[in-house]
């Protein structure tokens, strides 16, 4: 390339293919886009879980890998709607013994979850 | 209007530095160095103060003086090799290496016993992973050349094969060493490969003739050694206390004088105290003459005595920076440094490495200990938790998907936003499992310094890359096995 020197070998591999890419396109750099195909390959999208839990819910975060060790802290522990709503025993404090002031402080799920904390026994 | 006209360009992912006055990026997603001229360094700056569209960087460019295919190829260029990127460039996690990665070199401990007590020992330490109760403490020929057969049969189509002799100490099991080399030497030969050879050792038991051994069998020996007698009987010690620097001196003196074959190295453990960098390479490299020094802080979890703290790894650091100018002044006038921690990284950044995991353990090397229990790595060796299998029985692969997916860059998400990530890709994970009790950890408590030891390599590079650029071929194949 004229603007950019490669001075290592992976570099040199990239020059190589930027070259190779611009002798095949009978266009000049940069423009190959112009041409777009009716059918694109699908574009990756952030993971999803799906769950009884409503989407917005503190407990359903996922990180850039799509599962939760990247998180700044064990969400499993303090998914918010398994707390009253659901039956099945979860990784939440219990609220019908021991725990019923838990959720006190989170009207709002989407704006206090920062209010959700870890309980010790 | 078509897509490249409305396309809307920013900065991609660089590190960028300079070096002899010329300008360079370290393109991180794919690990290549590039040096940029007048141009693009402007329009790299043009840049960082902002996103802008594709007709007008046109613009600005032709109304600067460029004709309008020099603008576009100006573009073209730096767009293709992902220097710029579009608003929508979404970045693919690293993929994984194929799960029949071939072995390529086997660690074997031929024993868990020492003669030496060193306060900081991974094997025996206050930090230690290791569970040998109940094990055999040497290992036997029978366990030996079974692991022979197996990194022979898992290297897939490699042509040469690398046996590292490891301990305990290692010549305390001399004679399986030498039955190792005899044997796995005749059965690489009669496949029409090559195996080669290394081993650590305290240096107390060298004579004469193992010494003669090692050079004719072309054996790379690396000592470990701490310094001059201050420093190196501080925590170097045999199990009365006393120091062992004595003993191992004229030992040394004769291993360098008469092992003709390969480079001898050093390796320079550093704890609290055994900081002073430059007195200890003096000392190591011109009262001693060893080929290479190479230095790594000790692996301590952080309370431990020995355990550098941050101030004094500050200090290592600056003394680092002392041995790297060097380096860079022998390298302009063509001349090798011994120091191996630049000589390493300058290893990679030729090649343009981008590591979807910081090393080979488990991947393309294992450990193999006395009782055949094989390990991610040497340091891994005899504990039970981190075992991956045994000799007699291969690989568990269920064991090694799950160190090798937690050790994976994509699973360390504190590292995601680090440019130094292709080289450090987290870090060692015996020291992360040391430090955090997980080997997928992030060894968040270097990153300060990974990132600036790798900038200084890279200034090193870019020089030398632009004065003395032949100089750097022959890192190409080096082997940085540590």
């Amino acid at each position: 390339m004229k603007h950019i020197r490669a001075v290592n070998r992976k570099a040199r591999r990239i020059d190589e293919i930027v070259l190779a890419q611009k002798a095949a396109a009978s266009q000049p750099a940069g423009t190959e886009a112009d041409v777009i195909a009716l059918q694109q390959q699908q574009q990756q999208r952030p993971h999803v879980p799906i769950g009884c839990t409503l989407s917005f819910s503190p407990g359903w975060e996922v990180d850039s890998a799509g599962g939760t060790a990247g998180l700044c802290q064990p969400v499993e522990r303090d998914i918010y709607d398994c707390y009253v709503t659901c039956f099945w025993p979860a990784q939440v404090p219990d609220h019908l013994n021991n725990y019923p002031d838990w959720a006190n402080k989170c009207a709002s799920a989407t704006k206090d979850w920062r209010n959700l904390d870890l309980v010790t026994p | 209007m078509t897509a490249t006209e409305s396309r809307s360009y920013r900065l991609g992912e660089f590190h960028s530095f300079e070096a002899a006055g010329r300008r360079f990026l370290y393109l991180v997603p794919a690990g290549a160095v590039f040096e940029l001229d007048d141009a693009a360094e402007k329009l790299v700056a043009r840049l960082s103060l902002g996103d802008a569209a594709h007709d007008e960087l046109m613009s600005e460019l032709v109304s600067k003086g460029y004709s309008y295919p020099d603008a576009d190829e100006l573009l073209g260029e730096l767009y293709h090799s992902h220097v710029i990127v579009t608003g929508e460039t979404v970045r693919e996690p690293l993929a994984n290496p194929p799960a029949d990665f071939p072995l390529q070199s086997l660690v074997m401990n031929l024993t868990n016993q020492c003669n030496l007590s060193c306060t900081y020992c991974y094997e025996f330490g206050e930090d230690k992973v290791a569970t040998p109760e109940g094990k055999p403490k040497f290992m036997d020929m029978e366990t030996a050349r079974a692991s022979v057969d197996f990194l022979l049969g898992q290297s897939g189509t490699r042509q040469s094969v690398h046996i590292t002799f490891f301990g305990g100490e290692t010549l305390m099991n001399f004679p399986l060493l030498k039955g190792v080399v005899a044997y796995a030497t005749e059965q690489a030969a009669a496949q029409g490969r090559a195996v080669d050879f290394s081993l650590t050792t305290n240096a107390t038991l060298l004579t004469p003739a193992i010494i003669e051994f090692l050079s004719e069998n072309r054996i790379g020996v690396t000592v470990s050694m701490d310094g001059p007698p201050d420093l190196h009987d501080k925590l170097r010690v045999f199990a009365n206390g006393r120091g062992s620097y004595d003993i191992i001196e004229p030992r040394v003196k004769a291993l360098i004088a008469n092992h003709r074959t390969r480079p001898i190295t050093a390796r320079v453990t550093l704890t609290n105290g055994v900081t002073d960098v430059v007195r200890i390479y003096r000392h190591l490299k011109q009262d001693l003459g060893f080929h290479e020094i190479g230095f790594a802080p000790v692996t301590t979890s952080p309370d431990r005595l020995y355990s550098i703290n941050e101030k004094g790894m500050d200090g290592v650091l600056e003394q680092f920076h002392i041995l790297a100018d060097e380096w860079l002044e022998f390298a302009l006038r063509g001349e090798m440094h011994g120091f191996s921690n630049v000589s390493d990284t300058i290893a990679e950044l030729i090649q343009g490495v981008n590591k979807s995991h910081p090393c080979g353990a488990a991947l393309g090397l294992v450990g193999v200990g006395p009782s055949g229990d094989i390990a991610p790595c040497h340091r891994f060796v005899d504990s039970d938790t981190h075992s991956l299998g045994h000799i007699s029985t291969g690989i568990d692969r269920e064991k090694q998907s799950d160190f090798l997916t937690r050790g994976h860059i994509n699973s360390k998400y504190d590292c995601h936003t680090c440019w130094a990530r292709p080289l450090c890709a987290g870090g060692c994970h015996h020291e992360a499992f040391v430090r955090y009790g997980d080997t997928g950890h992030a060894n968040l408590h270097y990153c300060d310094w990974i990132r600036d030891w790798t900038d200084t390599c890279l200034r090193i590079y870019g020089a030398v890359s632009a004065v003395n650029p032949g100089f750097l071929e022959q890192f190409a194949e080096r082997k940085a096995l540590s």
